[in-house]
């Protein structure tokens, strides 16, 4: 075999190898993402801070025109949610989360997962979304069977009844 | 920086010179890494294309769709998924290697920053085209990526809501964003066509397909490989569990396990200082490249030779603008000219014979004058002495780059207008010439091989004359790590040379046409 025949073998042998070579790059070696044994447990939600209004003085509201007399003024700004959470007892999370948007006037918002190994956990979750409030608006608390490779996600919506699980 | 390129430079030849023996100069994979990675580009597409006939969107129905090609229909859909996954890792593998390569060969600075700049977002394009890809399939691979991508993407704030909460429970991921994820991976890839085809604007005659042969090899080894190992498809992505060990794609997420383990902040910082250091790479440090070549309107009659032979397209035909009876000029744009001297070689006015008035041609090199190169010519034929003396003219990035008797190193072999090889012979500067250019599979100046050869065969304007006596004329195609193989041909030329006859029609030059030619380069040196 001589010319282009003998490149066209050598050459496509050649390639093939690269092919296959590449084939085994594309799934070989596998990465292990989450360590064995454990499970994921996600906390996960946007919720605005309470607005912080005050009623308008008599005052106030005579030097408005009539058609712009709201009883409240409120600022655009939201406060910050404040968010707390343990896990069996230990405090995995505390922070006070700022309003999004240039202005803060969008809600705040939270997504962290909390790598844990397989087993039962007691979850305790509180939230102050008024800093006027003394102590905390929400709280619930939940046992939790996780198992390995389970990703289990907490929410926070009022309208339901505060924290749940998906 | 100077002692690593070259070293590297070296590791490639070699390597290519054992890629010569396989696939032969023409069709060297290395040589052809550029129209290459265009070629697999569109397989890419073509078999996207196909993919999309078959594949449905859907939390469920993606999955599924995928699971059916590649199962019930894996002798052709099943096959063009696995070509649609190599060929993207190999578009990976070549644009990098090209990369390298191009840095090595130092063709990244100086006029030539365009196309290395250009070619930056090209990887990222690449990045995000296969990034969407693997979403859509849906299966625990596309989980992982999804939800490492939204995750990472989450912490610029830029969302209102976090993306990732998208895939934090199986009840919130609606069908909506399999919609959202096909428009994207068709309109990435759409952006870096573009972006391939900006990438290779300012050069002329740009090479977007290789070779027939090299094309049917690559189709080949890829469609025989997707059959021998086809393209893995994991379980269904399940949002209620974590994919914990993943079969990761290295080439195309490669960086995935990284982004799991350092901070966000420091991916972001990377990405940037990466993407502006490689921008700014062909400033660190500038090159200057020598003076632009000059066009001299009194000996150019706009034949557009020059303007054809230009590899970067940096000479333009324009009106003409002296008076002279010519339709056009040529016009050099000095921000695209590297000073390769190919434009000169092109001129029909480059003739050495020419005594009457100064040697001035219609397009010159500043620095490297034809004038000064036929004095050169003349010196380094006084170097020579004994039977079957031969004058090399040596290309600076091949295996005669380095200064040696009776040779004078040049920017490309096609700087030479074919009437020099002519002038060398029929004066008697030596019994023969040889042209040692760079390695044959690819020319530092992308075409001066080709004109060259082009030029002595007699198919490109200027043509070698028929007159030159072709056993005296010996060209050589040999890389840097190859001195050795150059001395050798050369050495067994010059042994076939002095068992010749002498050449007739030599018209001796003379000690005073030799002092003339000095003077005159001296001139335009000095005028210049």
């Amino acid at each position: 075999m001589t010319g282009r025949w003998l490149h066209i073998a050598l050459g496509g042998l050649v390639s093939l190898a690269l092919v296959l070579a590449a084939a085994a790059l594309s799934a070989w070696p596998s990465w292990q993402s989450l360590p064995a044994g454990h499970g994921v447990i996600r906390l996960s939600f946007t919720h605005s801070g309470a607005r912080t209004c005050r009623d308008r003085s008599q005052a106030e509201l005579d030097a408005l025109p009539r058609n712009m007399r709201q009883a409240q003024i409120c600022e655009r700004r939201r406060p910050p949610v404040h968010v707390e959470m343990d896990v069996d007892g230990r405090a995995v999370l505390a922070r006070s989360l700022p309003p999004t948007g240039l202005s803060g006037t969008g809600p705040s918002r939270v997504y962290q997962n909390f790598e844990l190994p397989a087993g039962t956990y007691d979850i305790a979750l509180r939230l102050r979304d008024d800093p006027a409030l003394v102590g905390y608006g929400d709280a619930a608390e939940f046992r939790i069977d996780l198992a390995p490779g389970q990703s289990v996600a907490i929410d926070y919506d009022p309208g339901s009844g505060g924290f749940f699980i998906h | 920086m100077g002692a690593a390129r070259a070293a590297l430079r070296r590791g490639f030849d070699r390597a290519e010179r054992g890629l010569d023996i396989a696939f032969g100069p023409d069709w060297n994979p290395l040589a052809q890494l550029g129209p290459l990675g265009w070629f697999l580009f569109w397989i890419v597409a073509l078999t996207g294309v196909y993919l999309f006939i078959f594949f449905d969107t859907g939390v469920e129905a993606a999955y599924g769709s995928v699971e059916w090609l590649s199962t019930d229909h894996w002798w052709h859909a099943g096959v063009a998924r696995s070509l649609h996954r190599y060929a993207s890792d190999l578009m990976v593998l070549v644009m990098f290697t090209h990369l390298v390569r191009e840095w090595a060969m130092d063709r990244y600075r100086g006029a030539r920053w365009f196309s290395w700049f250009t070619g930056v977002p090209v990887i990222w394009f690449v990045y995000l085209s296969g990034i969407t890809g693997y979403w859509l399939v849906w299966d625990k691979l596309a989980q992982y990526v999804a939800v490492t991508t939204t995750e990472l993407l989450d912490t610029l704030g830029l969302f209102g809501e976090p993306i990732a909460r998208n895939f934090a429970s199986p009840q919130m991921l609606s069908d909506r964003f399999f919609t959202l994820m096909v428009f994207l991976h068709i309109a990435i890839p759409l952006l870096l066509l573009l972006a391939m085809w900006i990438h290779i604007q300012r050069i002329s005659e740009p090479r977007t397909r290789p070779p027939r042969g090299l094309a049917v090899i690559t189709l080949g080894a890829l469609v025989a490989g997707s059959l021998i190992l086809p393209a893995p498809l994991l379980g269904q992505a399940d949002l209620a569990q974590v994919p914990q060990s993943i079969a990761l794609d290295w080439f195309l997420l490669g960086l995935y396990p990284v982004i799991e383990s350092v901070p966000a902040g420091v991916i972001w910082a990377g990405c940037v200082v990466f993407t502006v250091l490689l921008a700014g790479l062909p400033w660190l440090p500038h090159r200057a490249d020598p003076p632009a070549a000059e066009v001299f309107l009194d000996h150019c009659n706009g034949c557009a030779r020059c303007v054809a032979d230009c590899p970067y397209a940096a000479i333009t035909l324009e009106p003409r603008s002296d008076g002279a009876p010519f339709r056009f000029e040529v016009a050099v744009d000095p921000a695209r000219c590297v000073a390769c001297g190919i434009c000169m070689g092109s001129c029909p006015s480059s003739t050495p014979f020419r005594r009457s008035g100064d040697l001035i041609t219609g397009i010159d090199l500043p620095q490297r004058p034809l004038a000064q190169l036929r004095a050169e010519v003349i010196d380094a034929a006084e170097a020579l002495a004994g039977p079957g003396r031969v004058l090399t003219l040596a290309c600076g990035h091949g295996a005669g780059g380095a200064e040696a008797r009776g040779r004078i190193v040049l920017p490309c072999v096609a700087m030479l207008p074919p009437s020099l090889i002519d002038f060398i012979l029929s004066r008697g500067l030596a019994e023969g010439v040889c042209v040692a250019g760079c390695a044959e599979r690819d020319c530092q100046n992308r075409v001066g091989a080709a004109w060259t050869k082009a030029r002595f065969g007699r198919s490109r304007d200027p043509y070698l004359r028929a007159r030159v006596p072709r056993e005296r004329v010996l060209t050589v195609w040999a890389g840097p790590t190859e001195p050795g193989r150059l001395e050798a041909e050369v050495s067994a030329f010059s042994a076939r040379l002095a068992d010749m006859a002498p050449y007739g029609p030599v018209r001796q030059i003379g000690a005073e046409e030799k002092q003339e030619a000095r003077a005159k380069a001296i001139g335009r040196s000095a005028a210049e």
